[in-house]
């Protein structure tokens, strides 16, 4: 399973913090942002309203990654701590 | 060290920890708190939100990359996250270095890395009531490039 996460305004937006998405369904982050978008009619509006930064395994990324079992991909508005 | 925490932090004794070692030479605190007022509207609270796991080691990746600049001797870097309010103390830097440049420059670049790359989110909750997510700066963006090597 991947595990994938959303923070702050995107996920009180989405009504969703985490989710599991089978490993077997998504060969990459780009599948995975087109699987999420099929999850909810709701969804894809929100999705392409803003650019949300994406982490996998923790690590910032703008590439397109290949994903793994176990894998964790989360998805967040930009940061405003300090 | 480290540290992100709902609790409140004291600098005095932040300050004695930084001073550990008798080669220390300067010590350069920042602490940040939370404003009242935002483009004109009051600001009552603030719930402040992170990635557990990801914040910890984006922070020591920071500090790590200040460390590879600068000769510092200790830091510490403690973030506080869930419900402040008004002049709460948010966040708090502290580098020790053997002389005041090192630690100046230190204290700035970890502030300014942290602004933009450590995920936490602020919402604000207005006096009205109405409650925000906070957008983030292009200045805070801009306060990078100072940083960069070429």
């Amino acid at each position: 399973m991947i595990k994938v996460l959303f923070f702050a305004k995107l996920s009180e937006q989405l009504g969703c913090r985490e989710l599991q998405v089978n490993a077997e369904l998504v060969q990459d982050t780009e599948q995975l942002f087109a699987y999420l978008n099929e999850q909810n009619n709701q969804w894809p509006a929100i999705l392409k309203a803003q650019t949300w930064l994406k982490a996998v395994n923790q690590n910032m990324t703008a590439d397109n990654v290949k994903l793994n079992d176990g894998d964790e991909v989360a998805y967040f508005p930009p940061v405003t701590g300090g | 060290m480290i540290s992100v925490q709902e609790h409140d932090f004291n600098q005095q004794i932040e300050y004695e920890r930084l001073k550990s070692q008798t080669s220390i030479g300067a010590i350069v605190t920042f602490t940040g708190l939370v404003r009242d007022i935002k483009q004109g509207q009051s600001v009552s609270d603030l719930s402040l939100e992170h990635y557990p796991g990801m914040t910890e080691k984006c922070l020591k990746d920071i500090v790590e990359q200040a460390k590879q600049r600068w000769n510092i001797i200790a830091s510490t870097v403690i973030h506080r996250v869930g419900h402040l309010t008004v002049s709460d103390q948010i966040v708090f830097v502290g580098v020790a270095s053997q002389h005041r440049g090192d630690a100046f420059a230190a204290c700035e670049f970890i502030m300014d890395y942290l602004k933009t790359e450590a995920p936490f989110w602020k919402k604000e909750t207005m006096e009205n009531g109405e409650t925000q997510w906070v957008d983030a700066r292009e200045t805070d963006q801009k306060a990078l490039s100072k940083w960069a090597v070429n």
